[in-house]
């Protein structure tokens, strides 16, 4: 700043005294247009009717415990904590144990994990580390169309299509090569836990990879620079600079494609088997939480078989529910409360 | 026609922050009044305090007296109806994206429930005329959205738009601050005509600007109003050091 | 150790793992592709061979019997769908609203969150609550469930990008209006949801997409129907409840008919979303 004095630069200010003629002249206005009483009433209960639709999202959730509580009620006083522990499931007797359905749910959406995180990573690392940008939007795009899919329709696609190539070719060639684990013996029926596994593992990929996606492009790009700079290659790029910086939004990813998997019912239930029984083999039937609801709800003719059914439902909601708020914080904690673009 | 403002002990706060300090002040009815200041001094949270725009963002806080004719601001009447009789231009030109350059004069009236048609067609065409756009605008009032013209066409919409809605009072926030000379020069002749009809407070950034549009100035400085007097007077013989200072460029 | 070189060369494994994770992830690429291309191929050629006036006019005829088609099924998701958007879409964007413009604080932090988490609530789930809420009380199934089921599903997705869309809208538009002397109601509806009607529209489009296809909530809802019926307070047909029935039927017809249904489930739906890409692309927005 310098410090002598700056010559004052020279003003004509407009004199209060004369003032000043103006050379457009300005068309008279009249007095205000809209002097009424403006009432605030409109206002507040604009802003009352928006906070209820606010709030009624959390009582849509307040009553959807509720609900299952209520309707469940029955089944906890007659069972207890026994319900989740034992497998015989008999509404002639009416006894009720759901061992079998928690162990299909976790079973059959821990095998497609184990199928759909390697592919749905591989595809979000090639999609934003490796593909021509050309190829980006094309590949997001379809990634995403599989989402669009309806469950019903990939359960369609799974009987028809999944399932016999599973029987006659997949299994066979497991059960020669692979028998020996315990885990691919018995008849190949193609349908049963595997195929609910594949079929499972396809419906979710695109909702863990376009969440991969999304973290992997909040990575700053000086962290892929600086590793660039050691001379490292690309791949080791990847691994280093991206894949270790985006850990805790990937697993966010995985665990929000889990809670889908663990609630998908249509396709599940077409090509599972249904059949209530603990199996080592991914050969065999299963049954899953969410199947047992579609096929036995509407015929569950006695309070206490509705009510187990019930209890059932409560229970994959909680797990869920636990499960979904596990995978936000994590993908939050990446993209730091960035709002998530992906509708999931 | 304008109406004047009287403001006592005028205090305004952001969260916990005092922005301005025990600020008094008159502006004279029909006469233009600038409001000059380094950046951060306050002066926009000033006049966005007299149309109670200050209260809108989340966390704020204003308590003192401000009068504007014979209405009470801060007492009992509602923000809304204050607005109606007190216009804003922004700093940068905010016209409606989606609506026409007629929309977008005619939005005011509209909005408030103004439905006659003919009443309507020439209001928007008056206030277009006031503010030097009409003959610019006049052939595609309906076709072109308002967001198609150029910056300082943009800023001459907002202006009719503030103008539709017959206010007595007409504040600007650095309206040229984002137009270039051709457009500041526009909308320099036209606060100069505007203030036969209207008061006029314009806070502004460039010295010169307030010279040249301005009957009073008043120099504000950390949330304090350092002195106020007609412009000729702040320009050429302060009577505080501080604005001697700034006018003369060794600070800020 | 060469002394003359500053940094050695990278090693043929080095070079070797990268060449081999680049093929690996090009091959994770054409297996995620292939399901995809597989599901598509197979819903044209079985379903267009099945598509025809019949399928597309007529009611489903008795097992056996060849001929049949879906139009009460089709007619019925349209029903469905009406009641859930019709009860979905205003709360979804009152909600949406209401985070955005009256939520930054607790209380909208709280409106998320649940809303976050009704979106991750298994669709089989709201079947149950739609059950309790509306068949028990009404004693039988009807369209008016299934709606409410679909509305439950819808309404967190509207909620949370009709908010961030309105976020887009800058805060000097608000301003504009405000200081025009517009209330604050009017600002929000006129102003502030205008300028943002191609997002919003964007986020309801996907939402119905998304439930469109839903058949878990409806099977205990509107639990299906072999004969027309426009009365909302009964037992309603829904396409995708159709292709369920037929898809685990043991009869060839009805499994032809479950692929043309199929077909046209998913031609509805991509239409949909294809729209809503045209509309966001030319939306006001872009251009704002």
């Amino acid at each position: 700043m310098s410090n002598h004095a700056v010559p004052r630069p020279r003003f004509e200010a407009p004199d209060p005294e004369h003032g000043t003629k103006a050379a457009l002249k300005i068309e008279d206005t009249t007095a205000p247009l809209l002097d009424g009483k403006v009432s605030e009433v409109p206002d507040a209960l604009f802003a009352g009717a928006m906070r209820f639709c606010g709030f009624a999202v959390v009582g849509l959730l307040a009553l959807i415990v509720y609900q299952l509580v209520i309707g469940s009620n029955l089944s906890w006083h007659a069972f207890g904590w026994k319900f989740f522990g034992t497998s015989d499931w008999n509404p002639v007797e009416d006894q009720y144990g759901a061992l079998p359905f928690i162990y299909g749910t976790l079973v059959s959406s821990l095998l497609s994990l184990v199928i759909a995180v390697p592919l749905s990573v591989g595809v979000a690392v090639f999609i934003t580390e490796m593909s021509p940008v050309s190829l980006r939007g094309i590949l997001s795009f379809t990634t995403e169309l599989l989402a669009a899919i309806p469950s019903v329709v990939y359960g369609l696609w799974a009987i028809f299509v999944l399932v016999p190539i599973l029987r006659l070719y997949v299994q066979p060639f497991l059960g020669k090569t692979l028998g020996w684990t315990g885990l691919f013996t018995g008849p190949p029926y193609g349908i049963g836990m595997l195929a609910a596994g594949i079929i499972l593992a396809i419906m979710i990929i695109p909702i863990i990879s376009s969440i991969t996606r999304e973290v992997l492009t909040v990575v700053p790009q000086h962290q892929r620079e600086g590793v660039l700079a050691l001379g490292a290659t690309r791949w080791e790029m990847i691994r280093m600079g991206v894949l270790r910086n985006a850990r805790a939004g990937i697993v966010g990813a995985v665990i929000l494609g889990l809670g889908r998997a663990l609630g998908e019912t249509m396709a599940v239930t077409m090509v599972i088997g249904n059949r209530p029984e603990i199996a080592k083999s991914l050969f065999a039937p299963g049954y899953t939480m969410a199947s047992v609801l579609a096929n036995e709800f509407t015929e569950a003719t006695g309070d206490l078989y509705l009510s187990a059914l019930i209890e059932i439902g409560l229970a994959l909601f909680l797990v869920t529910i636990v499960v979904n708020a596990l995978a936000r914080l994590m993908v939050w904690s990446v993209t730091r409360g960035q709002p998530s673009k992906t509708v999931a | 026609m304008g109406v004047g403002i009287t403001v006592e002990r005028l205090n305004a706060f952001y969260g916990k922050t005092q922005a301005l300090f025990d600020i008094n002040i008159k502006v004279e009815a029909n006469h233009a009044t600038a409001l000059i200041g380094p950046s951060g001094c306050g002066k926009s949270t000033f006049i966005r305090c007299l149309n109670r725009m200050h209260e809108t963002i989340p966390d704020t806080s204003v308590n003192g007296i401000v009068r504007i004719g014979d209405f009470s601001v801060y007492n009992g009447t509602s923000a809304t109806q204050l607005r109606r009789r007190v216009g804003m231009v922004f700093q940068k030109p905010n016209p409606f994206p989606t609506m026409s350059i007629y929309d977008n004069v005619a939005a005011g009236l509209k909005l408030n429930g103004f439905t006659n048609r003919k009443k309507l067609d020439e209001i928007v065409e008056k206030s277009l005329n006031n503010s030097a756009l009409w003959d610019e605008v006049k052939d595609s009032l309906h076709k072109k959205s308002g967001a198609s013209l150029s910056g300082g066409q943009q800023q001459r919409l907002c202006i009719a738009r503030a103008l539709a809605v017959q206010p007595q009072v007409l504040l600007m926030d650095e309206p040229c601050s984002a137009l270039d000379p051709i457009s500041t020069g526009k909308i320099e002749e036209l606060i100069f005509q505007l203030k036969e009809q209207y008061t006029i407070v314009i806070v502004t950034h460039n010295m010169q600007q307030a010279a040249r549009v301005a009957e009073f100035t008043g120099f504000f400085l950390l949330g304090k109003m350092i002195e106020f007097d007609k412009t000729e007077k702040v320009f050429t013989n302060p009577s505080d050091k501080r604005t001697e200072d700034y006018v003369t460029g060794r600070f800020g | 150790m060469n002394s003359e070189m500053i940094l050695p060369q990278i090693s043929w494994r080095r070079r070797a793992t990268d060449r081999l994770m680049t093929g690996l992830s090009i091959l994770t690429v054409l297996l995620v592709l292939l399901p995809l291309f597989a599901i598509f191929a197979y819903l044209v050629i079985k379903g267009i061979g099945s598509i025809n006036i019949a399928f597309l006019t007529q009611t489903p005829k008795p097992v056996g019997e060849p001929g049949g088609g879906m139009a009460n099924a089709i007619v019925g998701s349209g029903v469905i769908l009406g009641i859930a958007s019709l009860l979905g879409v205003p709360l979804g964007v009152g909600a949406g609203i209401f985070l955005s413009e009256y939520g930054r604080n607790r209380y909208g932090d709280a409106v998320r969150f649940v809303s976050d988490v009704l979106n991750g609530v298994p669709s089989i789930v709201i079947g149950i609550v739609a059950y309790g809420l509306v068949v028990l009380r009404q004693k039988h199934f009807s369209a008016l469930a299934g709606g409410v089921a679909l509305a439950i599903m819808m309404v967190p997705t509207i909620a949370r990008t009709t908010e961030q869309m309105l976020l887009l809208v800058p805060q000097s538009i608000r301003e504009a209006a405000y200081g025009l002397g517009v209330s604050r109601w009017r600002t929000t509806l006129s102003i502030t949801l205008r300028t943002a009607t191609s997002g919003v529209i964007t986020g309801i489009m996907l939402a119905f997409a998304r439930v469109a296809g839903e058949t878990a909530p409806l099977l205990f809802t509107a639990f299906g129907n072999q004969f027309w019926n426009l009365k909302v307070n009964q037992p309603t047909a829904a396409l995708s409840l159709q292709i369920f029935t037929y898809a685990i039927s043991p009869f060839d017809e009805w499994h032809r008919q479950a692929w043309a249904g199929a077909l046209v489930l998913i031609v509805l739906i991509v239409s949909a979303v294809a729209a809503v890409r045209i509309a966001v692309r030319h939306g006001t927005l872009a251009g704002a």
